[in-house]
C-alpha cells in the first residue's frame, strides 16, 4: 500500500509534467517540468524524501534501460548517417570528448578558485 | 519449414517479453562482463546494443516491431528522469554553493560545442541542414528534435547523433576526464551532463550521487541554454 502510493505520486507528477509539456509553447519536455515539480515539492515539504526514495531507486536503476529502444534506432538512420560519416565522427567523438572536457575543467576550476578565496 | 521459421519469427517479432528480455538481457550480459574484463567495449549499454540490433538482424525484425513492442521500457523515461529531482534535492546545498561553477559549465560547454560543430561544418563544407543538426548532439533528445526542425535541420539524424554522442559519453567520459585529472565529483558530473545528457548521466549516477545530481541539472540547463542560442548559431557563415 505504502509503496503503491509511493509510486503514484510519481505517476501523478509524470501527468501534470506532460499536460504542462502540451500547454505551454516551448521545446521543453515533460521530464524537465517533471524534475521541476519534485523538487519544488521536497523542497515545500509536500512530499517528504523518504516517501519518494524506494520508487525513485527503482525507476532511476531502470533509465539507461529506458534509453535502450530509443538508441537502437541507429540502425534505421545508418543510411543517413554514412553520407555524413567522416565530419560526423570527428563530431561525435571528438566534439562530445572535448565539450565534456572543456565544461568540467571550467566547473573544477570555478570551485577550486572559490575554495581558495573561502580560505 | 519455411512456414514453421516465419510463424516462429513473427511469434518473437510480436511479443513484447521477447523485445523486453533481449533488452534487459544485454544490459546485464554488459553488466556482468564489466565487472569480469573491465575494458572499454564492455560498456553495459553498448554490449545491450549489439544483443538487440545481432538480435533483430538474425530473427529479420524491424526496428519499428522493436519499437512497439519495448514501449514500456520507453514510457518509464520520463518517470525515471523526473526521478534525478531526489539526488539533486540530497545535494542541494552543495548546488547552491557552487552555482557559478555550475553555470560556467554550462556556459563553456554549449560555446565549445558550438565552435567545434561550426569549425566542423565550414572545414568539410556541411550543408546548412547538417550543421544545424549537429547543433543539438549534446541536449537531450525531446529538446533537441524540437530545435532542429525549427532550424529546418534533420530529425531522423538528430536522434541518432544525440543517441551516439551519449553512448560516447557514456563509454568514454569519466575515463577521459580522470586521465585528465578531472576528479571532482560535481565537475565530472557537470561535464559528463553538458556533453552527453540522459546516457551519460546514467554513467554519472554510477559514479556516484554527487555526479548523478550535477549531470541531471546539466541537462536541463544545457537543453535551455541551447534553446537560446541555437536559432543565432545557426545563421554563422558556412
Amino acid at each position: 500500500m505504502r509503496f503503491l502510493r509511493q509510486f503514484c505520486y510519481i505517476l501523478a507528477i509524470s501527468f501534470v509534467a506532460e499536460l504542462l509539456r502540451m500547454t505551454i509553447p516551448a521545446p521543453v519536455p515533460a521530464s524537465v517540468y517533471g524534475m521541476a515539480i519534485l523538487f519544488t515539492a521536497l523542497k515545500a515539504g509536500a512530499i517528504q524524501l523518504d516517501e519518494i526514495e524506494t520508487p525513485g531507486a527503482i525507476l532511476l536503476a531502470f533509465m539507461p534501460l529506458a534509453l535502450v529502444p530509443a538508441a537502437v534506432g541507429l540502425v534505421d538512420a545508418w543510411d543517413e548517417i554514412k553520407r555524413v560519416a567522416f565530419p560526423g565522427l570527428i563530431l561525435i567523438l571528438g566534439g562530445t570528448l572535448a565539450t565534456t572536457v572543456v565544461a568540467s575543467a571550467s566547473a573544477q576550476f570555478v570551485i577550486r578558485r572559490d575554495k581558495e578565496r573561502e580560505k | 519449414m519455411t512456414s514453421t521459421l516465419t510463424y516462429l519469427r513473427d511469434l518473437f517479432a510480436h511479443n513484447m517479453f521477447f523485445s523486453l528480455s533481449i533488452t534487459l538481457g544485454g544490459y546485464l550480459l554488459g553488466i556482468s562482463l564489466r565487472r569480469r574484463f573491465p575494458i572499454l567495449l564492455f560498456n553495459p549499454l553498448l554490449v545491450s546494443l549489439l544483443v538487440i540490433i545481432l538480435s533483430l538482424k538474425v530473427l529479420e525484425i524491424d526496428y519499428t516491431t522493436y519499437k512497439e513492442q519495448s514501449y514500456p521500457l520507453s514510457y518509464l523515461l520520463t518517470p525515471s528522469t523526473i526521478c534525478l529531482a531526489i539526488p539533486l534535492y540530497r545535494q542541494f546545498e552543495l548546488v547552491k554553493k557552487n552555482l557559478r561553477a555550475i553555470m560556467a559549465a554550462v556556459v563553456s560547454g554549449v560555446v565549445v560545442n558550438i565552435l567545434i560543430v561550426w569549425l566542423v561544418a565550414r572545414c568539410f563544407h556541411l550543408e546548412y541542414a547538417d550543421y544545424v543538426t549537429f547543433l543539438t548532439k549534446s541536449i537531450t533528445t525531446a529538446i533537441g528534435v524540437g530545435v532542429t526542425e525549427e532550424l529546418g535541420g534533420n530529425v531522423p539524424i538528430t536522434c541518432a547523433v544525440i543517441a551516439l554522442s551519449g553512448i560516447v559519453g557514456n563509454a568514454l567520459g569519466d575515463k577521459v576526464l580522470r586521465l585528465l585529472r578531472l576528479s571532482d565529483p560535481m565537475a565530472q558530473g557537470l561535464g559528463i551532463g553538458v556533453a552527453s545528457h540522459g546516457i551519460g548521466t546514467t554513467r554519472a549516477l554510477e559514479l556516484g550521487e554527487t555526479q548523478g545530481a550535477f549531470s541531471g541539472l546539466a541537462i536541463a540547463l544545457t537543453g535551455l541554454l541551447t534553446v537560446l542560442v541555437a536559432p543565432f548559431a545557426a545563421q554563422l557563415p558556412l
